[in-house]
Order: C-alpha cells, then structure tokens, then sequence
C-alpha cells in the first residue's frame, strides 16, 4: 500500500487539465501521420481504424480505474471524467471519419449499411450510449439525478462491450490482436462481477 | 508545360503489336514509382507528369483509367501468408525464396508433370494488361500487370475433354511464410476456376507489375489475375494447377460459406453480409472523393456476362 498512497499523494497535486491535454497526443499523431504520408496508402482506412483503435484504448482505460483502487489502491477516480470523454471524443472522430470520408456521405448507402450490417448498428448503438454517458458527464448532472446518476452510467458497459464486438465483428478473421481486446474485455467485464460472486457465495456458505 | 519525357523502349514487355505503346512511353520509371512526391512537388513548378489522356494501352484488354503507382501495389496486400495486416507482406515477404521455382500441373491433362518457371514464361509473349482490381473489402486500384493469358498455359498441356475445372495452390513453406505457422486458415491458400472463365481472354498468369519482376508481396513468381472477379480469387505464388471435373474447394469460401462463395464475381448488387458492394473506395484517390460506383463484373461485363447467361448470381455469388 505504501507505493498506491505514495502514487496517491503525488497525484493529489495535478489537476485534470493535463489529462485532456494528453489526451489529445493521439490525434495529433494521426495527424503526423496523414501530413508525413506514414499513414499508408489507404489514408482514409489509416485515420477511421486509429481513431477507432484509439477510441479502444480510452474506453477499456476507463473501465481500468475502479479495479486500479480496489485492487491495488491507487485512486485515479478524478481522471475518469476526462477518460470517458477522450473515449466518446475520439469514437465521435471515427464516426465522423467515416461518414464523411469513407463513406462520403452517401447517406442512403450508409443507412442501409446501418440497418443490414450488425457490426455497424453496433457500433452505433454504442455511440449513442456514450452520447447519453457524455452529456450527462458534469457535476450539474450528477447533482440534478442523484441516485439515478449511477444508473445511468452503469450504460458505460454495454457501450464498451458493444465497441470491442464492433471491432471483432469487421475483420474478417479475428486476428491475435482481436482475442487480446475481447480478453482483456472480459477480464474488466469479470472484475465487476467479483464482488456480486463473492457476496452470493458467502450468502450461500451461511446457512451450511 | 514542361517537355513531356518518354521512354523510347519498355524494358522486358514484348508486346504483339511492335509499335504499341507500353507504360514506360507515358510514364518514366522515376515518375510512376514516386507520383504522389512528384505531384506534391508539382506544384512548386518541378512535376513533368504524363497527361492522363496518353495513357495508350498495348492490350485492347486494358484499362485507360490511370494506373496505381508501384508504391501503392506493393505495400497494400492482402498476403495472409505473411500476416494479417496490408504492410506486414511488404514488411517481410522478402524472405521467400523464388528461385528455384517449379509448377507442378496435374489432373486431367495430357501433358502433366512439373514445369520449371522459366519454362512456364515461355508459353507465351509476356504484355502488358492493364486491370481494375477490386477487393472484396471494396477497395480497388488499377494495375498494370504483365504476363500471359492462362489459356495459353491450358493449351500447350492439353486440357482432356472431361475437364471442367482447373484449381490452384500457393506454395506452403511455413518457415518462410509466418503466417502459415499461425492458426486461422488452412494452408496451403486454394483457389479454382471453371474451365470457360480459365481459358477466358481475360485471365492472366502475371509475372510481373510495371515491367518489374513480381514483387513477392504481390505473389511472386507467378499468379493468377481474374479481373471480373474480387480479388481473392487470384491466387499468388502458384505451385499447382490441377484440371478436375468437380468444383474444386476454395480457401475463403471453406473458412466462410455465407460470405464467399465460389464465383465471386464482382457484383454491385450483391452485397457481403457485412458490408456493401455498391460501391469501392480507389487506393491512391486521397482523402476526399475516392469512392466510386463498381460496376457488374468490375466493368468486365462485355467479356465475361455471356458465361453466366441464365446464371442466379445472387445464389451464385
């Protein structure tokens, strides 16, 4: 514990501002890349997937901090706010990629697509639950729902799970990276579950 | 204006007609393997680059649409061979051995046995066919190949009258192909053809892009090229092709039925499961204004539409 209160104290002093500023270090690397030409031969693939991958990241990074405190104590529940909304900002990005560059706003061709392709109505289902997570994501919010606050943002997992089976669902063959990010999915998803199954178990052993 | 600059003569294109024009007489090799720097420099007053309009094609079987730039073909493969991302076949596939390099051509022919490469090449002229190319995944480039009609191959072997199916396999050297050692499909890649869209003028064994030797990541030595339909049809790095009287099974279609089938011809109407096939992104049209319509047979309707006369191409896809 001495290491988490330690990591705990020093964090205490930063304020949240950096972490959106970091949080754009990613975009501007995409950025980088489509100025330098190091995006590929296929920009507009290049750009829609990075922001996607990067969407990933903000959103399982999310579901990292509460497990962070209870298992090993360190307390990022501050930066959570700032986490989620990277996430919903950069799956914004990615859909606005590929409404306006991949798919050049041929609306009825992406309408259809929405409609036929599982993967994508997945994905946008999970757009519009983080829309709700995202509006909702200000201390005025927090105050006017109260109690109801919570339950609303327990939304914040079937939107991650509906982004990494969205991710699954394109690739044609699930590659080695894709059963990483399922697992690692899996493992956050598992966590939550541990001290429900822990509390039935003991309800259980009681009345032996 | 600056002076256009040609090319007197296309290095290894032996065309048919002595005067026809190869890619070298509008295109400078400097130029098409670096275009997109070029048109960048372009407009700071340095670009000499060929008018679109020049682009004269030695085979009446080419496309005049302007070609991919070497760059784009051959680091933008889908070679599972060699793992699942598009840069990871031009990242390594320079550690597969293709010399020596021998096909072996079985089944109901009437000269079987195991042909040597530079046996092979010399069935017929190798020229120069310039071809859209599109994706199942509908993305599409235009590629100037060079090679040789299948047909001619077919030919001088002797297909027997029983045949009605030619198969093809990729090599299978797991220790230089990475991929093969990894799970996910069952190797050595298959692929087949009827005997009518084998020996269809279209249909090419290439050896060679630009003039260039087959780049490996693109399937040297030899592939298959079969432009009315998407492109995993085309089988690369070939070492077997066997005459059959049953349909031969085909990698993608064993490993996903619903989303493969055997034909795969290009089709604007029938969409993959998963996504559209209305329409394809160009590689190389830059970030705005790349996708375009795809056209039935990828535009190859004039010479192929007759083969599937009375054909349900949405059962047959």
């Amino acid at each position: 514990m001495g290491i988490a209160t330690a990591v705990n104290t020093h964090l205490r002093a930063l304020p949240t501002w950096p972490v959106y500023l970091a949080g754009l270090i990613p975009l501007a690397w995409v950025i980088w890349l489509v100025m330098s030409g190091g995006i590929g031969v296929d920009p507009i693939k290049g750009i829609e997937h990075r922001l996607g991958k990067i969407a990933l990241w903000f959103l399982l990074g999310g579901l990292v901090i509460t497990p962070l405190r209870r298992l090993i104590g360190v307390n990022l529940i501050r930066y959570r706010r700032a986490v989620g909304l990277l996430a919903f900002f950069y799956v914004t990005l990615h859909l606005v990629t590929w409404l306006v560059l991949d798919m050049e706003l041929l609306w009825r061709q992406a309408f259809n697509d929405l409609y036929k392709r599982p993967y994508l109505l997945f994905g946008i289902i999970g757009f519009v639950l983080l829309l709700i997570l995202a509006l909702t994501s200000n201390t005025a919010s927090i105050r006017k729902l109260g109690r109801n606050w919570r339950r609303v943002h327990w939304l914040v997992y079937p939107a991650v799970s509906l982004g990494v089976v969205h991710y699954l669902w394109q690739m044609k063959v699930i590659s080695q990276e894709g059963w990483i990010w399922a697992g690692a999915l899996v493992v956050l998803l598992g966590l939550r579950l541990m001290p429900w199954l822990r509390s039935r178990l003991f309800s259980r052993q009681r009345p032996i | 204006m600056p002076p256009k600059t040609r090319q007197p003569n296309a290095p290894l294109i032996r065309s048919r007609k002595p005067d026809a024009l190869g890619w070298a007489d509008v295109t400078p090799k400097a130029q098409f393997l670096n275009r997109r720097q070029l048109m960048a420099a372009g407009a700071a007053g340095l670009g000499a680059i060929a008018a679109p309009g020049l682009l004269k094609a030695a085979s009446p079987y080419s496309t005049d649409a302007e070609a991919n730039t070497l760059k784009e073909i051959t680091s933008y493969n889908n070679f599972y061979e060699f793992g699942w991302d598009k840069g990871d076949p031009a990242a390594i596939a320079d550690q597969l051995t293709t010399d020596p390099w021998s096909i072996e051509i079985a089944g109901m022919v009437d000269k079987p046995g195991t042909y040597d490469i530079a046996d092979i090449t010399k069935t017929a002229p190798i020229e120069e066919r310039i071809y859209r190319f599109r994706c199942v995944e509908a993305w599409s480039m235009v590629i100037p190949w060079n090679g040789f009609q299948l047909s001619a191959l077919l030919d001088r072997v002797g297909v027997q009258s029983g045949a009605k199916y030619v198969a093809f396999q990729t090599l299978l050297r797991p220790d230089e192909m990475p991929g093969q050692r990894a799970g996910g499909i069952d190797w050595p890649y298959v692929e087949g053809l009827r005997l009518d869209e084998a020996m269809n003028p279209l249909t090419l064994l290439a050896t060679g892009i630009y003039g260039e030797p087959m780049p490996n990541q693109n399937g040297a030595p030899i592939r298959l090229v079969v432009p009315w339909k998407y492109g995993f049809k085309s089988i690369k790095s070939i070492v077997k092709i066997t005459l059959t009287d049953t349909q031969p099974p085909t990698t993608w279609n064993i490993l996903q039925p619903r989303e493969y089938g055997f034909y795969a011809n290009v089709n604007p109407t029938v969409d993959h499961p998963r996504w559209s096939q209305a329409t394809e992104r160009r590689i190389g049209g830059g970030l705005f204004g790349a996708r375009q319509e795809t056209f039935m047979f990828n535009g190859y309707g004039d010479e192929v539409a007759d083969m599937y006369a009375g054909m349900d191409l949405a059962k047959n896809y």
